[in-house]
């Protein structure tokens, strides 16, 4: 099964996201799978006329497109033109590119919150017109329309991240290539479930300042950053604390807050990103399925039971008290 | 002489982002070359308005490969404007996670989007040309394997201090988010001490120190270990020293700042000597570029798209001059400056390909040094963060060193937010279009000359003078 990749209007991060897969390497995941590239800008040999040339077969139909992968957002300006973007050499558009190969895929993925609903390349009135392959924002309907169905049946597949994790990446392709990835798979905004079922805050290591609402105050303290700092990982999806980034990582163990990522409209939170709205002195922004009444209920009742141990670590920049420690009552 | 003929390339893969170079081809050779960068992003309009905080989020987005030299371009351009400098436990922690990213983008480079162009049909000839379809085919060679695996390992060290790679949110104007205890320095090592072992037995064949110590061409040429030792041999056949060749003005802003130094010193490198930089003579001019407004250095300068896309211009990307002339940035140049003996012989032989290419190997072992240095230094009781107020009224600079060469952002800040944001890429500086007084930019100028063999429709060694350049065209047109 192939893979063609076009890098539309975006940093290229997801690709370099990809290259840190590992056990095994991303090359070694693909192959085993029975996958290739029958193009990727970023790793391919061939370049200028070799590439038009696989580019200008795969929209003739010439060779089977199984995969089309679109990294980055499609610009669509100046003046509705798509020539903020001319893929390279050939005269045209990546808008029109795109509209030319995706009537031919199997399946077509975007890949990144670019790709998928127009991400940061459309923060701050998004000055190259831009939009996602198949979502305008939170709205359907991008580069190509709301009905678009690719060759399997499927929408435009919304594999989102910024950037995506490798493993999202991989194990959606390799979903594809087994023919287990179906409509049921994909939650309301097209994101495979595998990843977006679950929360950021899932996993965080900072559960038990939540569990206390004990919140960091500045930058690079060690409590709950829903408070205070912006962190809406409670309302973000992904399993970005159950298996971690680039080893043990993520956003929230490296001490800075969630900025929901993987949701479409994130570059325009309509406050700072690393500072939390309130009104009265009460955080806006509830937890995912929290009753409003029952969350200031439990966090008032909680902040008032908060231990000396957790209220004093939330505010130091490394855990300063450790658990009390409890002598077992056992043999003597 | 025949008569010249245009050619354009495109699209121009294995560079970050895109790019297509027009040629005029006459007599067999590259009689002069456009640079064109294809794509508009809007980053410098995006942020204008905005909290100047939010800067350290969206910033770092410009690019998936150089992610961290935004940030830590945003950081001190923030920094700058609040008065504030991170601890120096901080700045050490910054400056190792910065160094993390340039040397994975060096490895990267080498291995997966320069070497790759050996392995073509055109050299199946050649002595040496099994083991480079071995080593570096595209996607399948072995040293592109070891290569990936290797980068994927040593970036622990970011998912360890910076939650992620690309984009953190980390490193901050006062420092780093996440202090590090002993545990985390040991896992720092540990990491360090298998990516060298990887350096030496793959990459480089011997002893780092032996190929740091290395003072002239003769001797580097000789190495004869390693993918290294493969690259030079090939160098040598294919005659990489003469091809490409710089102008020989080379900028570096200088690299690493901690406490009151910067690791790798800034400077510009013009007849034989380094100058100071003067960032107020930094202007960049916009006669060929799609972009409308006055020549201007950067805390005066605006970003306005020319949506008509007049005839005389031909890129999105601005162009840079400093005192009025183009400069090189990259690993050869900051190296130059800084005065590696054995970067400055490279540059004093060409400044080709040979020595873009052989100044980054060198660069990615000088660094593991630095990487372990910085490793040892850190003190896991310090602080590695301090706070300070964003200024209602308040300019900055943040100037760094991406792998890529020198990068600056320059920030002003009205009323609290963000009334300027400007930014020179390392690729803007160059894959720079000509300027008013039709002066190309570097990579035009190092295209003259190249050799073009009859039938070529996208020539080889144009592509090598090209990647030589490790060119970023997601941060060149940001």
């Amino acid at each position: 099964m192939n893979i063609l990749w076009l890098q539309a209007s975006g940093c290229g991060g997801c690709t370099m996201s990809l290259l840190c897969a590992e056990d095994p390497n991303l090359f070694d995941t693909l192959s085993g799978a029975g996958l290739r590239f029958l193009w990727h800008p970023g790793l391919s040999l061939e370049t200028g006329a070799e590439a038009r040339a696989i580019l200008a077969a795969a929209e003739a139909g010439e060779v089977a497109l199984d995969i089309l992968a679109v990294e980055g957002a499609i610009a669509r300006g100046p003046r509705g033109t798509g020539r903020f973007q001319m893929l390279s050499g050939t005269g045209r558009s990546m808008l029109d590119w795109l509209r030319g190969l995706a009537p031919m895929a199997e399946n077509v993925v975007a890949v990144g919150t670019c790709a998928t609903y127009g991400g940061v390349t459309t923060a701050g009135g998004n000055p190259s017109d831009a939009v996602g392959v198949q979502y305008d924002g939170a709205h359907p309907g991008g580069a190509l329309p709301a009905g678009f169905r690719a060759r399997s049946g499927l929408p435009v597949i919304n594999v989102a991240g910024c950037p995506t994790h490798p493993g999202w990446v991989t194990e959606t392709l390799l979903m594809l290539a087994a023919g287990t990835l179906g409509p049921e798979d994909l939650d309301a905004f097209g994101r495979p479930l595998f990843y977006a079922r679950h929360l950021v805050h899932h996993g965080c290591p900072k559960n038990e300042f939540y569990e206390y609402k004990a919140s960091a105050i500045e930058p690079g303290e060690m409590g709950c950053m829903m408070e205070n700092l912006g962190c809406i990982g409670t309302q973000a999806v992904g399993d970005c604390n159950i298996r971690p980034w680039n080893g043990e990582g993520s956003c929230t163990r490296g001490n800075y807050p969630c900025i929901n990522c993987t949701a479409p409209e994130f570059e325009e939170p309509r406050h700072a990103f690393g500072e939390t709205p309130k009104i009265a002195g009460i955080p806006v922004g509830l937890p995912t399925d929290m009753p409003k009444a029952w969350f200031m209920a439990l966090a008032s009742l909680s902040k008032a039971a908060t231990p000396a141990r957790i209220a004093t670590n939330a505010t130091a920049d490394r855990i300063e008290t450790p658990p009390t420690l409890r002598k077992p009552k056992g043999r003597r | 002489m025949s008569a010249p003929t245009r050619l354009v390339v495109g699209p121009f893969n294995r560079v970050e982002g895109d790019l297509e170079v027009h040629l005029d081809i006459a007599d067999g050779a590259v009689a002069a070359a456009q640079v064109n960068a294809p794509l508009y992003r809007g980053f410098e309009r995006m942020l204008d308005g905005k909290d100047p905080r939010d800067a350290l989020t969206i910033a770092p987005r410009i690019c998936g490969i150089c992610s961290i030299s935004q940030s830590a371009a945003a950081a001190r351009a923030l920094g700058a404007a609040m008065g504030l400098v991170p601890t120096p436990q901080g700045a050490a922690m910054a400056a190792l996670i910065h160094a993390v990213e340039n040397v994975s983008d060096h490895l990267l480079h080498f291995n997966l989007f320069f070497m790759p162009d050996f392995t073509r049909p055109a050299y199946a000839g050649r002595g040496w040309f099994p083991r480079a379809v071995a080593r570096f085919t595209a996607i399948e060679g072995g040293a592109q394997r070891a290569a990936i695996e290797a980068r994927a390992s040593l970036m622990h060290i970011l998912g360890l201090m910076a939650g992620k790679w690309p984009h953190t949110l980390a490193i901050q104007p006062g420092g780093v988010t996440r202090a590090p205890g002993p545990r985390e320095k040991l896992r720092i090592e540990i990491t360090l001490r298998a990516f060298r072992r990887y350096l030496e037995e793959v990459v480089f064949g011997g002893p780092l120190e032996d190929f740091v110590a290395l003072e002239t061409v003769a001797a580097l040429s000789v190495w004869g270990r390693g993918d290294v030792g493969l690259f030079l041999e090939i160098a040598a056949d294919t005659g990489l020293a003469g091809l490409g060749r710089g102008r020989g003005r080379y900028l570096s802003f200088g690299a690493y700042p901690v406490e009151d130094r910067r690791i790798y010193a800034p400077g510009l490198w013009q007849d034989g000597a380094v100058q100071p930089v003067v960032d107020a003579a930094i202007v960049e001019d916009l006669s060929h570029a799609w972009m409308l407004g006055e020549t201007a250095h950067p805390f005066a300068a605006e970003t306005r798209p020319d949506e008509a896309m007049r005839a005389g211009a031909y890129s999105w990307c601005k162009a840079p001059r400093l005192a009025g002339a183009p400069a090189e940035v990259g690993a050869l140049a900051r190296q130059v400056v800084d005065g590696h003996p054995l970067a400055r012989a490279l540059a004093a032989g060409g400044g080709g390909v040979l020595a873009r290419v052989a100044a980054r190997l060198l660069e990615l072992a000088h660094t593991q040094l630095v990487m372990e240095d910085l490793a040892r230094g850190i003190d896991p009781g310090a602080r590695f963060i301090t706070q300070g107020k964003i200024p209602e009224v308040g300019q900055g600079a943040g100037l760094v060193e991406a792998a890529r060469g020198a990068l600056g952002h320059w920030l002003r800040i009205e009323g609290g937010r963000i009334a300027s944001y400007q930014i020179i890429a390392p690729t803007t500086w160059n894959f720079s279009p000509r300027d008013g007084a039709g002066v190309p930019g570097p990579l035009e100028a190092a295209l003259v000359g190249a050799p073009v063999a009859a039938g070529e429709d996208t020539p080889v060694a144009v592509q090598h003078v090209v990647r030589s350049f490790d060119p970023c065209m997601v941060c060149t047109v940001h």
